[in-house]
Order: C-alpha cells, then sequence, then structure tokens
C-alpha cells in the first residue's frame, strides 16, 4: 500500500469476495495515473503486529484470491490494465482455509489470469513464495525489485523439506536461486527495478515508487498498443516457455 | 525394426504388470488400513483394494492404465522422450533421478499418451508416486501441458490422475512455474471446449492441488485419498492445534463441495466412460 499511495494519483480501495468475506491479505481497488485507469490486486502484510493481524500476516485465504479474480474480470470487463503486487510467504495453511479450497482458488486465478483480455502487469515487491505468490503472477510483464526474492518455497520450508533441518535455510537460500537477478537468467521475470543498496528504507521506497511509476506507465503503452488477441497468445507463450529441459533422441 | 521395438514396448505395458513399486516383495501384504493380510494375488484382482476394508493401496501408474484403458489401447507420447537440465545444479538430484528410473522403470513422475476406455479415445496423464513422491518438476509440467495441447489437437478429452507431494523442490522456482503453465494450458483446452476430467488419488498436495487438478470441468477422487494444499504437519505447526478426523479426505472434499464424485477403483473405468458419452 505504501507504493500504491506513490506510484498512482488516486486510489480507492474495494472490498469484498461477494460469496464469503473481505480479507484483507489481498488489497483490490481502482486507481489512476493521469488519464489511465487500472485496477489493483496487491498482496499486503501489515507493518506492524496489529495491522499485520488484521492482514493474516499477509498469508491469503481462499476468499482472498476470489476476491482477487472478481476484480480481475471487472477488469476485463472495462478494459483496465491490472497492477498485481506479490509479497507473501505463502497461501495461509489452516483449516478453514482447506475447507473453502485454498488450492482450488489459486489455481482458479491463474487460470483466469492466463487468459484475461486486458493487460497485466505483475511487481514482486517483497518476498513471494509457493502458489500463494503465483496465484497473482501470472502476466504479461512480470517486475521484480532487485533485493525481492521469489521462491517455490520459503527457504525454511525448503531446508525442512530437503534436508529435514529447518536450520539450514541460509543454505537452503543460497541454493535455490531465488534472488532477481537469478529469475531473470531463468526468464522468469522480464526486467528488475534497481533499489539503493542498503535496502528499502522509508526514504528509498519514494525513489523505488517512482521507479516503478515510470515503467508501469510505459509498459501500459506498450501493451496497449498490441492487439488483445496477441498479447493473450505472448502471456501464454510465456509461461509455456518456463522451464527448460532437454529433448532426447528415441 | 524401430516399430516393433515399440510395439513390444506397449504390449508390455498392457500386460497385468509384474508389481515392483507399488507392493512390496513377496506372495503376501498387509493393508496399511485393517492390517488384514491377503495374498498379493487376489489383492490385484481386487484393483489393489482391501477386500475386507475397501482401503486403496496406492498404485503405479503402469498398473492404472492397465485397469482403466481397453487392451493394448495405450500408446504413450514417444515424442515426450525429455530430461531436466537440473537448473539449481544439485548432482545427487541427477543420481537420484537415475536410480528411480531404474527401480520404478518409468522415465519421470507421470506417464502420458493416448488410450481407449471401452472404445472411447482420450489423451491421459498417469502420475506415479513412487517417481519421487509424484513431485511436478519442469518434465513433468512440460509433458502434461504437452498432453493438454494435444487432446486440444486431436479434439479428444483428457483425463489427469493426480498423485503428488507438490512442486518439485529440486528445481526450485522453475518447478513453481509449471503451476502457471500446466494451469493456463487447462484455461486455453477449457476454451476450446475439451471435456477435462481430474482424478485426485491418495496422497495429492501443494502445487498439484493448487493447480491443474482442482481445475477439472469433472472433478473425481478415490475414496479416501488425502487431498488438500497444505500438508497437515503443516497446518498443525501453524495453527497449533490437532486436526480434526477425517480432515482432508476425498469425503471431506466432497462434502465442502470441491468434488463432483467419489469413485471406487472397481468402477473407475466405467465412470469415465459414462462422462466422456454424457459430455459427447
Amino acid at each position: 500500500m505504501d507504493y500504491i499511495d506513490v506510484i498512482f494519483d488516486e486510489f480507492m480501495e474495494l472490498h469484498g469476495d461477494r460469496t464469503f468475506s473481505d480479507n484483507k491479505s489481498i488489497v483490490c481497488g481502482l486507481a489512476r495515473i493521469g488519464e489511465q485507469n487500472y485496477t489493483i490486486i496487491a498482496e499486503q502484510k501489515g507493518r506492524n503486529t496489529k495491522e499485520n493481524i488484521e492482514r493474516n500476516f499477509g498469508m491469503p485465504n481462499p476468499e482472498s484470491y476470489k476476491k482477487g479474480i472478481r476484480f480481475m474480470k471487472q477488469a476485463e470487463k472495462f478494459n483496465r490494465p491490472i497492477i498485481t503486487f506479490i509479497d507473501t510467504k505463502g497461501a495461509y495453511p489452516g483449516i478453514g482455509a482447506e475447507e473453502r479450497g485454498q488450492g482450488e482458488a489459486i489455481a482458479r486465478s491463474m487460470f483466469e489470469l492466463s487468459k484475461l483480455k486486458t493487460p497485466v502487469i505483475v511487481i514482486v515487491i517483497g518476498e513471494a513464495s509457493s502458489g500463494g505468490a503465483l496465484a497473482l503472477g501470472v502476466g504479461d510483464k512480470i517486475i521484480m525489485l532487485e533485493n525481492a526474492v521469489y521462491s517455490v518455497l520459503s527457504p525454511e520450508g525448503y531446508a525442512s523439506i530437503l534436508w529435514k533441518d529447518a536450520s539450514r535455510k541460509e543454505e537452503a537460500a543460497e541454493k535455490m536461486k531465488l534472488t532477481a537477478h537469478d529469475l531473470l537468467n531463468f526468464k522468469v521475470i522480464d526486467e528488475i527495478i534497481k533499489e539503493p543498496i542498503q535496502g528499502v528504507e522509508r526514504n528509498d521506497m519514494k525513489e523505488i515508487s517512482e521507479a516503478l511509476k515510470a515503467r508501469i506507465i510505459e509498459l501500459t503503452k506498450e501493451l496497449k498498443s498490441k492487439s488483445i488477441e496477441s498479447l493473450v497468445k505472448a502471456r501464454y507463450e510465456k509461461f509455456r516457455n518456463m522451464g527448460e529441459y532437454i529433448k532426447e533422441e528415441n | 525394426m524401430i516399430i516393433d521395438k515399440l510395439k513390444k514396448r506397449s504390449n508390455e505395458d498392457d500386460k497385468e504388470p509384474k508389481s515392483k513399486a507399488d507392493i512390496p516383495v513377496g506372495k503376501w501384504v498387509k493393508c496399511d488400513k485393517c492390517g488384514e493380510i491377503i495374498y498379493k494375488e487376489k489383492l490385484h484382482e481386487n484393483f489393489s483394494v482391501c477386500p475386507l476394508c475397501n482401503h486403496h493401496f496406492r498404485l503405479s501408474a503402469r498398473r492404472r492404465i492397465w485397469q482403466i484403458t481397453d487392451n493394448n489401447s495405450f500408446e504413450p507420447f514417444k515424442e515426450l522422450n525429455i530430461k531436466t537440465v537440473n537448473p539449481l545444479e544439485m548432482p545427487e538430484y541427477m543420481d537420484k533421478l537415475k536410480g528411480l528410473k531404474e527401480k520404478t522403470g518409468i522415465e519421470e513422475a507421470v506417464v502420458c499418451g493416448k488410450g481407449k476406455i471401452n472404445g472411447e479415445e482420450a489423451v491421459l496423464c498417469i502420475m506415479d508416486g513412487n517417481f519421487l513422491m509424484g513431485s511436478m518438476g519442469t518434465v513433468v509440467g512440460e509433458k502434461i501441458t504437452y498432453s493438454i495441447e494435444k487432446a486440444i489437437e486431436l479434439k479428444l478429452p483428457i483425463i489427469i490422475f493426480s498423485v503428488s507431494g507438490g512442486a518439485r523442490m529440486q528445481e526450485g522456482i522453475l518447478s513453481l512455474m509449471q503451476m502457471a503453465k500446466t494451469s493456463s494450458a487447462i484455461a486455453k483446452a477449457n476454451d476450446a471446449g475439451i471435456l477435462f476430467i481430474s482424478v485426485f488419488t491418495d496422497p495429492t498436495y501443494g502445487g498439484v492441488t493448487a493447480s491443474f487438478a482442482s481445475l477439472g470441468d469433472i472433478v473425481l477422487a478415490e475414496p479416501g485419498a488425502m487431498i488438500g494444499f497444505a500438508g497437515p504437519r503443516v497446518i498443525e505447526q501453524t495453527i497449533n492445534q490437532k486436526l480434526p478426523s477425517g480432515f482432508q479426505t476425498a469425503e471431506f472434499l466432497l462434502e465442502h463441495g470441491f468434488i463432483d464424485k467419489i469413485v471406487e477403483r472397481k468402477d473407475m473405468k466405467e465412470v469415465l466412460y459414462k462422462l466422456i458419452k454424457f459430455n459427447k
């Protein structure tokens, strides 16, 4: 939300998934830069304990994704480009989340994004882990802040699964290739937004937000200049080609 | 010559497979659930289901294909002869894959091809839990995506049997991306009017539950199969309380509206056949 306030000239948050609740771990709303309208779907952690509890520590529930899907479809209806912000340790692992179909909600979110007839720009701003992050990660352009990480699982979880020892998380983080530069090499992301060396301090936020704003404006122009058919086709091909493999002769 | 070789291979696939991976060695096996000692041949005649308590034993891909397709009708997509580039450069991972290929007799955690179910043609992807817990890396993702696209091209229904621990950790972020890749392919098939039947088997978790497996036009499950996004241990640790009994079973998912129907293994072929006919 700190980024949203600086990037956009105007932002109005809107609520609710229309079937169950309004889960605040994902913020949705309408925004504008100049004359261009946008739909915002953003994973949101809290800045302190109180906020974190309200936002479920940025760990979405199924209804969070369903709220997102509702806004995706509305964006398509009104030809508004979508900007998603990704920042989550993962989808919430809880009893209610399973009862209400966490897996299906994440799958459905990717399913809808993959064929949405409007431009989608994805911005990875902090910690992006597991399907909970990827649910909002299917887009035409994937931007990542230089110090953000994007991974299949948190390093703790990774170490505990692979070596049955969560304390080896730093070793895991090195092996996992989860930095912005690694991901650019893997062609999982399209570009990196440079950050000041010491990481994201309050003052740096403005600088980063300005850089993001400039890229959003340019990319919107670029994506809007393409036909919707070619845009959706290119989006499909982009994810279709992720993950190299070697073909062997029969 | 090559054709002969392939033919031979596919015939072997169709014979009742000699059990290797799914049941321990020996003539007798013990049911995990009720403890009954069962004569192995009898168990196989009964679709690898315990005759006493109806516990569905885990099944190798080969045996599953044998159970649901017509004799000699399954043809694997032989052009799908692909292997991982080992993106995280883990030497022990390549050794592990090599060992598993020898042990299981299959190339990866999913077997894909075309087959007939009571005469009805369909594209089939059968995951195999004996291969690194059926985890999805770049090869599994590509095989499934290729099969979905093949179903679109051939205008055939696609049936995917899932069993998986989720995304394959050894291939890091690229494994995660296979969720987006396969889900996008299903979205494409959906728009092309292709029928997708997803069958959950025990256990299916993580990135497979949270991608193609949950996106079927029809979602089926075997009785008692454990299905979820987060694993029970992770949930228990997060919420610090014991999980209710029956949590994350196929029956639990049916009750909460995420499954169309629970199908016993002996009825699976017939139900798949009927569903294909209903959607023709």
